[in-house]
């Protein structure tokens, strides 16, 4: 089956809603497991990562939760595939860099992803819309005691799993949740946040996870360290910091509100003029301004403007989503023209700013019970 | 002070990092924090920095030398220090001693605490008490307790088929 009749159209991606979505966009909780007696994937020789792809494989298809699911050899999927499926964080730049040996499980809801053969012979991740680490974790969890069953681990009692890199030893778990952040941008707060964020053993990442800049002030926040606690207490230490970031950022963004509204409608308004009517625009500044929209949303300067339509345009302006919808080679310029011609056209409807943010859904504050 | 990635320009971006009650510190001349990007705080951190330079001075200094190679897969410590990743699961035995101070730098303790496969769950908790329980002999011994070793060697009889009878199962 071809990924993009598989994958779930962005308008509807768009759409799914979670907890505090508001500012947490999505949850992640990813596992590295390897098997028993086989060389890591970066190691291995090519017969014997087919070898572990067709062991595990069939292990992942087998999964109840994987019914009707999108499986392929890492081969199948061409360059601009394999770029679609890590615009849509399904999978890792490094994994879209792969080709014979490794191979791709994705669920038909877009939740449950298992990269085979990435970094390790297995990265299994369970995503939820907005705050969900809980229910990630669980979900991860079922996953990986059903395959322990069919797969012979690496496993040591000293120190847990084992994986190809020493920095995901132990649990091998990464509990992320990627986080819009503009308020702390804006009131110039995000620094001293990531500082203290990474004083607490967490790492703050850009858009597209390690060594990515924070493209549209999205920004990653995980757990580090694998060894010595256990993944129950790494999910609640996330929980608490990202409880801490909402209020943070849910209080920025009211006391900008309070003592620098000109400010913010500036920024806001130019977002606006600028996105609805250039006609040539990059995939880095539309980001930049989409998010500045999006927080217009947000505190309801944008009456009736639903912010969907907004990650909407975060997912179909990137790179290869607007190379997909075109059948001739686009270059970088020729991008740059048809982004600008997109996001007029869908921003038409959309009356620019108002200068007092009426009342109604959008002003109240969002913040987790702690 | 030089540059601990090139060790040929004199340190000035000094780093510290405390994570839990453990402090690590780096020291960085200009360019190598430049592309290191410790300027951008986005996309920088301390731990994957440390990964890349403590790791291979750790493994050099450990026992065995650059020599000492994985049995199983054939990888060498220079390997290591050239990927910053492992051969396969057993190179965790092969390079032990190396790694050890590395894990302890990396994570917040040494000791696995999380979850276990269910088939290993049994056997995990008896070969930890086999373990206390030798240690123990070991003293005993030394300490010329030979009615305390006595006990100790027919409890530890009596666990090791114990666990003989699970792998059997």
């Amino acid at each position: 089956m071809d990924i993009h009749e598989f994958l779930i159209p962005p308008a509807d991606t768009a759409r799914r809603k979670g907890p505090y979505d508001r500012i947490v966009m999505s949850s992640r909780v990813r596992l590295a497991r390897n098997i028993r007696d086989s060389a890591f994937p970066g190691w291995a020789k090519k017969p014997e990562r087919v070898r572990v792809l067709e062991a595990i494989r069939p292990a992942v298809e087998s999964l109840p939760e994987m019914k009707d699911a999108f499986s392929q050899s890492m081969d199948n999927l061409t360059t601009l595939d394999k770029q679609i499926l890590v615009e849509r964080h399904l999978i890792s730049r490094e994994h879209a860099a792969k080709s014979a040996g490794s191979g791709l499980v994705l669920n038909r809801e877009e939740t449950l992803c298992v990269m085979i053969n990435e970094e390790d012979h297995m990265r299994m991740q369970a995503l939820r819309p907005g705050l969900q680490l809980r229910q990630a974790w669980t979900a991860i969890d079922t996953v990986d005691s059903e395959l322990e069953k069919k797969l012979d681990y690496a496993f040591s009692s000293e120190l847990g799993y084992l994986t190809a890199c020493p920095t995901n030893i132990g649990t091998g778990i990464r509990v992320s949740a990627m986080l819009h952040l503009p308020g702390l941008v804006l009131a110039e707060q995000i620094n001293p946040i990531i500082q203290s964020v990474n004083k607490l053993g967490l790492a703050v990442r850009g858009l597209y996870g390690e060594g990515t800049e924070a493209l549209g002030n999205v920004f990653q926040v995980s757990n580090q360290m694998t060894l010595g606690e256990s993944e129950s207490a790494i999910v609640e230490r996330l929980e608490k910091v990202l409880a801490q970031i909402i209020e943070h950022e849910e209080n920025a963004r009211a006391t900008l509100l309070e003592k620098k509204p000109k400010m913010v409608y500036n920024h806001i308004g130019r977002a606006y003029g600028i996105l609805a009517n250039a006609h040539s625009i990059s995939s880095k500044e539309t980001m930049n301004l989409l998010s500045l929209m999006r927080l217009g949303v947000d505190v309801n300067l944008f009456p009736g403007v639903d912010r969907a339509l907004v990650d909407e345009l975060f997912i179909l302006t990137q790179p290869a989503h607007l190379q997909k919808q075109h059948s001739e080679k686009l270059s970088a310029e020729e991008r740059d023209l048809l982004r600008a011609d997109m996001v007029r056209e869908r921003l038409k409807h959309v009356s620019r700013p108002v200068s007092k943010p009426g009342g109604g859904q959008g002003t109240g504050l969002d913040k987790p019970e702690k | 002070m030089l540059c601990c990635i090139c060790k040929e320009r004199e340190a000035t971006v000094h780093l510290t990092q405390i994570a839990g009650d453990k402090m690590q510190k780096v020291d960085l001349c200009e360019e190598c924090a430049k592309t290191k990007g410790v300027n951008d705080p986005t996309g920088f951190s301390l731990a994957d920095l440390l990964l890349g330079l403590g790791a291979s001075q750790e493994m050099e200094q450990s026992a065995g030398g650059v020599d000492l190679k994985c049995p199983r897969c054939g990888f060498t410590q220079a390997d290591f220090k050239k990927a910053g990743r492992l051969g396969c699961p057993d190179c965790y035995r092969t390079f032990a001693d190396g790694l050890d101070g590395l894990l302890k730098s990396m994570h917040k303790g040494t000791r696995h605490m999380g979850k276990v496969p269910e088939s290993l769950r049994q056997t995990r908790d008896i070969s930890d008490r086999l373990k206390a329980l030798q240690k123990k002999l070991t003293k005993a011994i030394q300490d010329e307790n030979f009615e305390q070793a006595a006990q100790l060697r027919d409890e530890i009889k009596q666990i090791t088929a114990k666990l003989s009878n699970i792998a059997a199962t």
